[in-house]
């Protein structure tokens, strides 16, 4: 009978509804925010409130493009391009169009890109926004155009860029094209570049893959959001290369801020002040007053 | 000029049977192309920033006497060669070298000419630390508005952004039995089916073929491999593409530089498939 303490536990009594690990209690998904970066939680208002910021770590949670424009640009300056280009299946993915079709129903979107024109504290510009919220703003046919169409159209009108970037990378879905919405789209900022004009990139979270491998790198001035996640290469296929398990602040703002790849860490409640001063520094009409 | 195979005769194999001829060891790599290809190669290392990567090799040589400029991504046919190339998986350094060279030929007017063979950019910790991601961008960015001739050829396996970064080109040829995918068959897989395992259905269901990419207006050429794969005469294989390299060059030699550049933007501008 005393031998049965020492023995292996063959089953355990489920403590917590199944698919739920043991001790862990539930609360309603959209009362408590768990932060992804220090796994603390708050309280969904608190969190709210603050602009979606971590109270207790300062990560910048993701936002929708609307929620984006909203605490971005000047009350209703916004004037959206291409609002209806949709998406075709080049390679035949299957399920891909439904995919599509289920995503728009839910976030009101055509594609993971937002694009148009607007003022910024009185500055016009072109601008940009990313949604991860649809299919992790990946980039395929659709993101690559309207966002190679945005930088043409900035360089006819002479306007800067300012581009809020977040993805996964790439849209696998669209195979080999989705690689070339990469070259497309850093051939255009190229050609905005060369007509002498201003490009800031906002890195949000999180910017990966192939639009952290294009255009998105490509900003005269990048910004990041503290404690967002960058990188080339996901986290799982380095720690699988090299068999070690990587620090957690690798691949953060703060990580490309220290090695030179990011100019300044802003944060989300001095974001429209700043894009505002710095797109007073570039313009040329203010400047000859 | 003609796009098609004129070579292989055996019928067209899988992307799957592609992918194990292109990972056979005994392939032939730009090493072995380097010496048929051209007079003189000399090498020039480093890109004067923080080091100089293996995994592409960069210099000068002569295609007929006209001096260019080659960049090689250079698989290793052993593992004392691979260790000493990275398999072919280059550091941000590689591209910045790359880039360098290709200023170089753009200052002395030499067309340059990029030999793809890679799985892709390297996925490490000092490659992340040193911005493998701006590397990547910055390539594509200037050699779109390169003013010189560029001509690309995929020897082998073109693995996704680390094969881009030396393909933003003015003609993009590929080894009848070459590749070039957005992912490896392998990740495409484990998206799809969240399986890895499965990659030689996924390999035959992504378009990674040079006739898929002829189809999608991604590559302007094919250059025939002997029956049976590169390996099996590389002297025949180096000269297809030296034809190959003769009759670009015979073409796009004659073009003004701007016009060059504008339909090099317009090659890649019009790939995408959507509506409105």
């Amino acid at each position: 009978m005393l031998d049965d303490l020492f023995g292996k536990v063959k089953s355990r009594v489920k403590i917590a509804p199944e698919g739920e690990p043991a001790g862990k209690v539930s609360v309603p998904q959209d009362m408590m925010f768990k932060c992804p970066r220090c796994q603390k939680v708050e309280f969904m208002e608190n969190f709210q409130v603050g602009g979606k910021v971590c109270p207790h770590c300062n990560y910048h949670a993701r936002l929708t493009a609307k929620e984006r424009l909203e605490c971005t640009v000047d009350g209703a300056s916004f004037i959206p391009y291409d609002e209806n280009m949709r998406s075709k299946n080049p390679i035949g993915f299957p399920g891909y169009l439904e995919k599509i079709s289920s995503l728009e129903e839910e976030t009101g979107l055509a594609d993971g890109v937002v694009t148009g024109e607007c003022t910024i504290e009185g500055q016009r510009c072109v601008i940009g926004v990313m949604d991860s919220h649809f299919m992790m703003a990946s980039m395929g046919s659709v993101a690559g155009e309207k966002i190679t169409r945005a930088f043409e159209r900035a360089t006819e009108k002479r306007l800067p860029v300012v581009f809020f970037t977040a993805s996964g990378g790439a849209r696998m879905q669209e195979g080999i094209i989705s690689l070339m919405q990469m070259a497309k789209t850093s051939g255009a900022v190229g050609r905005h570049s060369d007509a002498g004009l201003l490009y800031i990139t906002v890195l949000t979270d999180p910017t990966t893959g192939g639009v952290a491998a294009s255009f998105a790198a490509l900003g005269d001035i990048t910004i990041a959001e503290p404690k967002v996640l960058i990188g080339f290469a996901g986290r799982r296929v380095i720690e699988s290369t090299i068999k070690q398990r990587l620090p957690d602040d690798f691949q953060s703002a703060e990580f490309f801020l220290q090695h030179g790849f990011v100019d300044m860490l802003v944060e989300r409640k001095a974001m429209r002040k700043t894009l505002g001063r710095l797109l007073r520094f570039h313009n040329t009409e203010e400047v000859r007053v | 000029m003609s796009g098609v195979a004129q070579g292989g005769k055996a019928a067209p194999s899988t992307a799957w049977e592609r992918i194990e001829l292109v990972r056979n060891k005994l392939r032939p790599t730009a090493r072995d192309y380097i010496p048929m290809l051209f007079d003189h190669f000399t090498e020039l290392h480093g890109d004067r920033l923080f080091g100089d990567d293996p995994a592409i090799i960069c210099g000068i040589g002569r295609f007929n006497r006209m001096p260019v400029t080659v960049i090689a991504q250079v698989k290793g046919r052993n593992l004392e060669e691979n260790k000493q190339s990275n398999f072919a998986m280059a550091h941000p350094e590689g591209y910045r070298k790359a880039l360098r060279a290709m200023k170089q030929a753009e200052k002395f007017h030499r067309p340059v000419i990029c030999l793809v063979d890679t799985p892709g950019a390297y996925c490490g910790v000092g490659a992340e630390e040193r911005g493998q991601h701006e590397a990547v961008a910055r390539n594509q960015m200037e050699m779109m508005r390169l003013k010189t001739p560029i001509v690309t050829i995929v020897l082998g396996e073109g693995g996704s952004g680390g094969a881009l970064a030396l393909a933003v080109c003015d003609q993009l040829a590929m080894l009848q039995n070459a590749t070039y995918s957005v992912i490896s068959p392998r990740g495409f897989a484990s998206i799809l089916w969240k399986d890895a395992g499965r990659e030689k259905e996924a390999a035959n269901m992504v378009r990674i073929t040079a006739e898929d990419l002829m189809e999608f207006g991604v590559c302007d050429a094919i250059i025939p491999e002997p029956m049976g794969g590169a390996h099996k005469n590389p002297q025949l294989t180096a000269e297809a593409i030296s034809s190959y390299l003769r009759k670009t060059f015979a073409n796009i030699l004659l073009k003004p530089i701007d016009k060059l550049t504008e339909t090099r933007y317009i090659k890649f501008r019009k790939i995408g498939a959507f509506e409105e």
